[in-house]
């Protein structure tokens, strides 16, 4: 490995980044409400907002992975709450494949990680992300499908 | 028990004489299959009318220039064609079209489909520089090897050789080649459908039943899944990690002949040729601070990953993804191992039924709750 990369990942104090797709309707709420009610999680997520979870390609989560974030959360409505009936649940078959595909390009599976959070539940987000948090701190940094020269 | 037609001629006789007697019958409007194109050897695919060209095609010839399914899908992509079609194809091309149909590419709708169980094909490689042709030694070796599971075939393409599924599943005829001592004298074709039935009703020859798994085929079929197994195992992908990956495809020139080739990337303009696909000036300056340097053009192994996510559910290992890389990099091995793991997931096996959705495409409420966290 290159000595560029060296600091980042051997340092004492190292802190994953870890990518959060959070469906509009609901987790994204949850995120809200867990904000609005100042319940703490730990600040190691970075979220972005989609429409429905079903509008995750497994490519973004791929290309999150190879530009160096430790891991991926992926949060939508329950099932049978999804605003667009059934995009979640094309997503937990997409999300299926996608994990099959990451074992065999040996990404462990705590990295990615696919939960369901309603726009009521500040808690469990909290929850949630301090659950992924945890699994990637135990793993470490991500340096499976990390870029490379 | 399946009705069998028997023709007193060699299989290739036979089934030219059937699908000229088809033409002058006016049974169909065309035949599309292999054909001569060349004195030297050279075949394609073609769709021809007149009866006096049948004389030029090799229905088995071992050589796949291109997955018949895909170019089945090229014309029925806007409709289906008018006439009936008998259409000679192998068992993964006609898987391969079933699953573009699936996708909506094509059409079909009046098609005759004639298949074979299937002895494989030679690669690209030693079909297109003359040696192969029809007295050629590859010829006959072929045949000995397609009669005898003792010599199964030699030199076919490992993936051929690595195949189990070479029995056609939607076929409305199977001409019977693999292990059948007789092709050379006789020629038998299960009519597997009422379609194929009533396409074979009146054509020369005799009306038989017989058992098609037999003791030879399953001698083929046994030999075939151990040299699947043999085959995975040498390729260690599961281990293969970033090191692996990078050992494999790093070595990829970048030609994207996989994925053009590749009957089930359908796409017309493919993510991985896009603009999408493409670093802002920026983006090279930001990577090459980071890491210190950076490979030109970047992505390459990215871009077999993504592959992977896109047609891994559908793949049906035809292996001319491997055929056309010049870099030798063994693709459909992988892409068959990981493809079929990720069937295994939903219990699907790509162009089997028409009839059954291809597993991104549905959903069940109560499933897979293993993935959730
Ligand atoms: S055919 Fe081979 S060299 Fe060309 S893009 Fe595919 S893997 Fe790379
Ligand atoms: S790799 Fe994906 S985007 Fe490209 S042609 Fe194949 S299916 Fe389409
Ligand atoms: S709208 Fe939230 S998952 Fe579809």
């Amino acid at each position: 490995m290159s000595e560029h990369r060296k600091p980042n990942t051997e340092h004492r104090n190292w802190q994953p980044k870890i990518i959060a797709f959070l469906c509009n309707w609901c987790s994204y709420a949850g995120a809200d409400l867990a904000g609005v009610s100042r319940i703490q999680y730990p600040p190691n997520i970075r979220v972005i907002r989609v429409p429905c979870s079903g509008r995750i390609n497994p490519i973004f989560v791929l290309k999150c992975l190879q530009n160096g974030f430790d891991g991926v959360l992926v949060s939508g409505c329950y099932p049978g709450d999804c605003h667009y009936i059934s995009g979640n649940y094309y997503a937990r078959r997409k999300f299926a494949i996608l994990k099959t595909l990451l074992e065999f390009i040996g990404i462990e599976p705590g990295r990615v990680q696919f939960s369901w959070v309603s726009a009521g539940e500040g808690e469990k987000f909290a929850q949630v992300v301090k659950k992924v948090t945890d699994d990637v701190k135990k793993l470490g940094p991500a340096k499976r499908f990390v870029k490379r020269v | 028990m399946s009705k069998v037609l028997k023709i007193d001629k060699n299989v290739h006789e036979g089934v030219r004489e059937l699908l000229r007697s088809f033409l002058e019958n006016k049974k169909v409007k065309g035949v599309f299959a292999l054909k001569k194109i060349n004195e030297n050897g050279a075949v394609a695919y073609s769709l021809i009318t007149n009866p006096n060209m049948v004389e030029a095609i090799l229905p088995f010839f071992p050589f796949m220039p291109a997955n018949a399914g895909k170019l089945l899908s090229h014309l029925t992509l806007t409709g289906s064609l008018k006439g009936p079609i008998a259409a000679v194809v192998r068992p993964c091309e006609l898987r391969a079209f079933v699953e573009l149909v699936k996708r909506e590419q094509g059409s079909l709708e009046n098609f005759l489909f004639i298949s074979s169980s299937c002895g494989g094909v030679y690669s690209l490689e030693k079909s297109v520089n003359g040696d192969l042709s029809t007295d050629s030694e590859l010829w006959s070796k072929y045949w000995d090897g397609v009669k005898n599971p003792e010599n199964q075939m030699a030199d076919v393409r490992p993936t051929c050789k690595a195949c189990e599924h070479f029995l056609p599943y939607s076929a409305d005829m199977t001409v019977l080649l693999l292990g059948n001592k007789a092709i050379d004298t006789e020629c038998k074709i299960s009519l597997n459908t009422d379609k194929g039935e009533k396409f074979a009703d009146g054509a020369k020859g005799e009306f038989i039943e017989e058992e098609i798994e037999n003791e030879a085929l399953k001698l083929f079929r046994n030999k075939r899944i151990e040299e699947k197994k043999r085959l995975f195992a040498e390729s260690q992908i599961e281990k293969f990690g970033m090191d692996g990956l990078i050992k494999t495809f790093g070595r990829c020139i970048g030609c994207h002949g996989c994925s053009n080739i590749c009957p089930i990337c359908y796409c017309n303009l493919c993510t991985f040729d896009s603009r999408d696909y493409e670093w802002e000036p920026s983006t090279y300056e930001t990577e090459i601070e980071k890491r210190g340097g950076i490979r030109v053009p970047p992505n390459t192994v990215f871009y077999h990953i993504g592959r992977l996510t896109h047609v891994g559910i559908s793949c049906v290992g035809c292996g001319l993804c491997s055929d056309v890389c010049p870099a030798d990099i063994p693709l459909s091995t992988i892409f068959l191992k990981v493809g079929e793991s990720v069937q295994k997931v939903f219990d699907y096996l790509p162009g089997k039924d028409v009839e059954e959705a291809i597993p991104l495409t549905t959903f069940e409420t109560e499933e897979l709750t293993e993935v959730e966290d």
